[in-house]
């Protein structure tokens, strides 16, 4: 076959014209359906920024930040957070117990989903039962694990401690008395379904209807890995009722991009400011800018199971490490006073943190004592020149300040102190999880709900959750349990600051810092205040 | 002629199935488990994870995934993300984009490319070239991002004439500024290529014939000198369609475009199999035509090569 060559000329050509012409063709179609997504909404829609979900908007099983900002838009629990991290009735008329272990739950009559259909006391319990059953496989189930009756396997639809009482009331008997359970239920995953989600919820997912002060805007309001449009939602009534029209959350892969955009006038609220940019913002936006502490622990952890680390002389040696460590500094050059440097286990924005815990002067860098402490652990046995790493994930900006500490405990100790990068979180839980750590690692803890509690047992209770080095004190276990079925708030915070005096002797994490909220705005909006977990109340918010 | 373009798309299927399995084979070795780190430093409920694997034939052996992925290939089923989005849905979503930003960037580079080069090839020595010359020295030399950002800041923040980020669907007009950042460093190679090239083929013998035997100035410098320069250029821009495609995750970071790059990025991070491996099939699939068109401008160019049998 042979073929000449205007022929072959004119099929590549073709070919070529077929690519240019495609690409001009798409161009337009995805330019036109960008165009009337953004006419839709009024003239008061705050734009701020986010990320893409990673799961489908179903309250129980949205764990991370990207859908739990657009889940507590949409969805209203029985009660929820103001700017303090204080609890007021939102969806609930009264929460009630008499002995702190079996709760009754009135909630307000009247109200709707926007969809029009009633809220009741059994659009809670299905919810939570839903999220409960081990068979759905809801990231969130956890939160519902002192409720009577809840499995960690199995089918379980119904949990035994919740029981429908009429329309508007319901009773929730937990397996356990915990003073300050209503503290949970501002938390997304307690918030209530209609009916009909529970025909798909996969579907529901998509297109989720709930009762928040925010409604989606219409079918496909979410366009995945773009952005997602909501409404202020006419049927809501509540203490979040919106002072504008709509919100339309961006979703950005990166911050730097995010800022640019607020920069250039496309963004109103951004609630992360860039590293790149943590020198110059608060000059830039001057009262615009938001940078406090917030509800984010971060520390090291050194695990017992470590020869040098376990018993006294691990104590010693911890009380060391901590000393040696010059948070102010660190938190001042590298994190450009980003982060505030911690005094306790929790985090400042939570009621009952406290700044006076007995013995918290070991959070503070002096470096002669550090020396001394180190002397005694090595009068016990001999350290030699064992190299001190901290391990952490690469992938989450964690290097210049692994960095700046073990430079900072090589200079006082005298030992070799190096970061352990790991290229990705999951490499780096994979050898937590199964107690494989040389040296330190990394720790961080973002509170899901304002209280002490969630700070503490997740993280150093026996067995528990999160405590992958496997802390295990008889006597801290004691305490928790004694402040979550303390008969009040109060009570249980001092057994609470009881436990983390404790802590701080033992020091199963060394506490290093709290992550602050940065955020800025621009001028077009008005009363930007950031909650308690870091997420700018919408609501509030105003634009001319 | 159309045996031989046969013979080439013919290829293509044992490359596919090469390159998926390779790459499946890869993501599957990640170190780390991706259903764990989903739920960051909060583990869930044993079942729930347990449920999840199930779900994903995260159990298996790797080949036995395997075969579910290319099970599913053949009813136009892709697989899901983790986070239950269908596979073929975020295809469909980012290659558009990708693509259009690509063939911007391509249509930059290629005529502005070629034109200075060739005026700079003809003028060799003269203020021109060496300006060329320098300013395509600069554009190497500058990272991607640094010309990103600063151009971003100055044409987008500070002076207004574009959009800082592309917006809701990546309309064209909100790319312009991103494909010219993405087509700066191959536009300066493009621009050393042809000049090289045109340099090269002005004083060849063919060219002194051609003024000799009296023809217009402007039919020798298309068509004698131009035609014949073009082929390492035509080359080049070839594999830089792949390139573009692929390698535009900085730039579509910068400008939050949600292209190919970011997709493939966020997929590996999760270790997400299905993800990767479709996208990257895609990817060899753009590559091997581009290559295949490439082959066929030659002829175009260059009477002496020819396809047959």
């Amino acid at each position: 076959m042979n073929i000449n060559r205007k022929g072959l000329s004119a099929i590549a050509l073709i070919g070529a014209g077929a690519l240019v012409l495609s690409g001009c063709a798409s161009g337009g179609n995805g330019g036109d359906s960008g165009s009337n997504g953004g006419n839709s909404g009024g003239s008061a829609i705050i734009t701020t920024n986010g990320s893409e979900p990673q799961n489908p908007l179903i309250p129980t099983n949205t764990t991370e930040v990207g859908g739990g900002k657009i889940i507590d838009s949409i969805f209203a629990g029985l009660v929820s957070y103001t700017a303090e991290g204080e609890i007021e009735n939102d969806v609930a008329e009264s929460i009630e117990s008499e002995d702190s272990q079996n709760w009754t739950v009135k909630i307000r009559e009247g109200l709707t989903f926007s969809d029009g259909s009633p809220v009741t006391a059994q659009s809670f319990v299905d919810a939570w039962n839903y999220g409960a059953n081990p068979t759905n496989a809801q990231g969130s189930s956890y939160f519902f694990d002192n409720i009577q009756g809840f499995a960690l396997e199995g089918d379980v639809p119904e949990l035994s401690g919740l029981k429908v009482v009429d329309d508007t009331t319901f009773t929730v008997a937990l397996s356990a008395p915990e003073a300050d359970w209503p503290l949970r239920l501002g938390y997304s995953a307690y918030s209530p379904l209609p009916e009909s989600a529970f025909e798909d919820m996969d579907a529901f997912g998509e297109n989720p209807i709930g009762n928040g002060p925010y409604m989606l805007d219409g079918e496909g309001a979410w366009e995945h890995d773009v952005a997602i449009d909501l409404v202020a939602n006419p049927e809501y009534d509540g203490p979040r009722e919106p002072a504008n029209d709509g919100l339309k959350i961006t979703f950005y892969a990166t911050q730097d991009a995010a800022y640019a955009d607020v920069q250039g006038g496309n963004l109103d609220v951004l609630d992360a400011v860039p590293d790149a940019a943590f020198e110059t913002f608060e000059d830039e936006f001057g009262d615009r800018a938001v940078n406090q502490p917030a509800a984010v622990f971060q520390a090291i952890n050194i695990p017992q199971y470590l020869e040098h680390w376990g018993g006294e002389e691990g104590k010693l040696r911890r009380a060391a490490i901590s000393r040696s460590i010059n948070r102010d500094e660190i938190t001042d050059v590298i994190f450009q006073g980003t982060r505030t440097p911690a005094t306790d286990f929790t985090s400042p924005v939570i009621d009952g943190y406290s700044d006076e815990l007995e013995g918290a002067e070991v959070l503070e860098y002096d470096a002669d004592e550090a020396k001394r402490l180190w002397a005694e652990a090595d009068a016990i046995a001999p350290y030699g020149d064992t190299v001190f790493d901290i391990a952490y994930n690469a992938d989450g900006g964690h290097q210049a300040w692994v960095d700046a500490a073990t430079q900072s405990i090589s200079n006082t100790l005298g030992i070799t102190a190096q970061g352990k990068p790991y290229p990705t979180f999951a490499e780096a839980l994979e050898d937590r999880e199964a107690q494989r750590l040389t040296g330190a690692t990394r720790a961080g803890w973002q509170a899901d709900y304002p209280s002490l509690y969630n700070f503490l047992a997740p993280n150093y209770l026996t067995g528990a959750g999160s405590n992958y080095e496997g802390y295990s004190s008889p006597e801290f276990d004691n305490l928790i349990r004694e402040g979550s079925t303390a008969g009040d708030i109060d009570a249980a915070t001092a057994k609470y600051q009881e436990a983390q005096e404790l802590l701080l002797k033992d020091l199963p994490a060394i506490p290093l810092w709290y992550s602050n909220v940065t955020g800025v705005s621009a001028e077009t909006v008005d009363n930007v205040v950031f909650g308690w977990n870091s997420v700018p109340l919408y609501y509030q918010i105003t634009k001319e | 002629m159309l045996w031989y373009i046969g013979r080439r798309l013919l290829q293509l299927i044992p490359v596919f199935f090469g390159a998926t399995f390779l790459i499946y084979f890869m993501v599957f070795s990640l170190p780390g488990d991706p259903i764990a780190a989903l739920f960051g430093d909060r583990p869930p409920a044993p079942g729930v994870i347990e449920a999840i694997r199930e779900q994903y034939h995260l159990n298996e052996p790797f080949i036995v995934q395997y075969l579910y992925y290319i099970g599913g290939i053949f009813t136009g089923d892709l697989g899901t993300t983790y986070s239950g989005r269908p596979v073929t849905a975020l295809l469909a979503q980012a290659f558009p984009v990708t693509f259009r930003l690509a063939m911007l960037a391509l249509a930059f580079e290629a005529i502005a490319g070629i034109l200075v080069g060739l005026v700079a090839g003809l003028r060799k020595g003269k203020l021109f070239d060496a300006s060329a010359l320098v300013v395509s020295l600069l554009l190497i030399s500058v990272p991607t991002f640094v010309l990103g950002f600063v151009l971003q800041y100055f044409l987008a923040v500070e002076l207004g004439l574009f959009r800082t980020t592309a917006g809701p669907g990546a309309p064209i007009q909100d790319l312009i500024l991103p494909a010219l950042v993405l087509a700066s460093v191959t536009f300066a190679y493009i621009v050393r290529l042809t000049r090289a090239s045109v340099a090269d083929n002005a004083s060849a013998d063919f060219v002194r014939t051609a003024t000799a035997k009296g023809l217009p100035r402007r039919r020798v410098v298309t068509v004698h000198i131009l035609r014949n320069s073009l082929i390492p250029v035509v080359t080049f821009l070839g594999v830089d369609i792949g390139n573009l495609m692929v390698g535009a995750i900085v730039t579509e970071g910068i400008f939050n475009i949600n292209g190919v790059g970011g997709a493939v990025f966020q997929a590996v991070i999760r270790g997400e199999g299905p993800t990767v491996v479709s996208f990257v099939a895609v990817m060899v699939i753009i590559y091997m035509l581009a290559n295949l068109l490439v082959d066929m401008i030659y002829a175009l160019l260059d009477p002496r090569i020819r396809y047959a049998k």
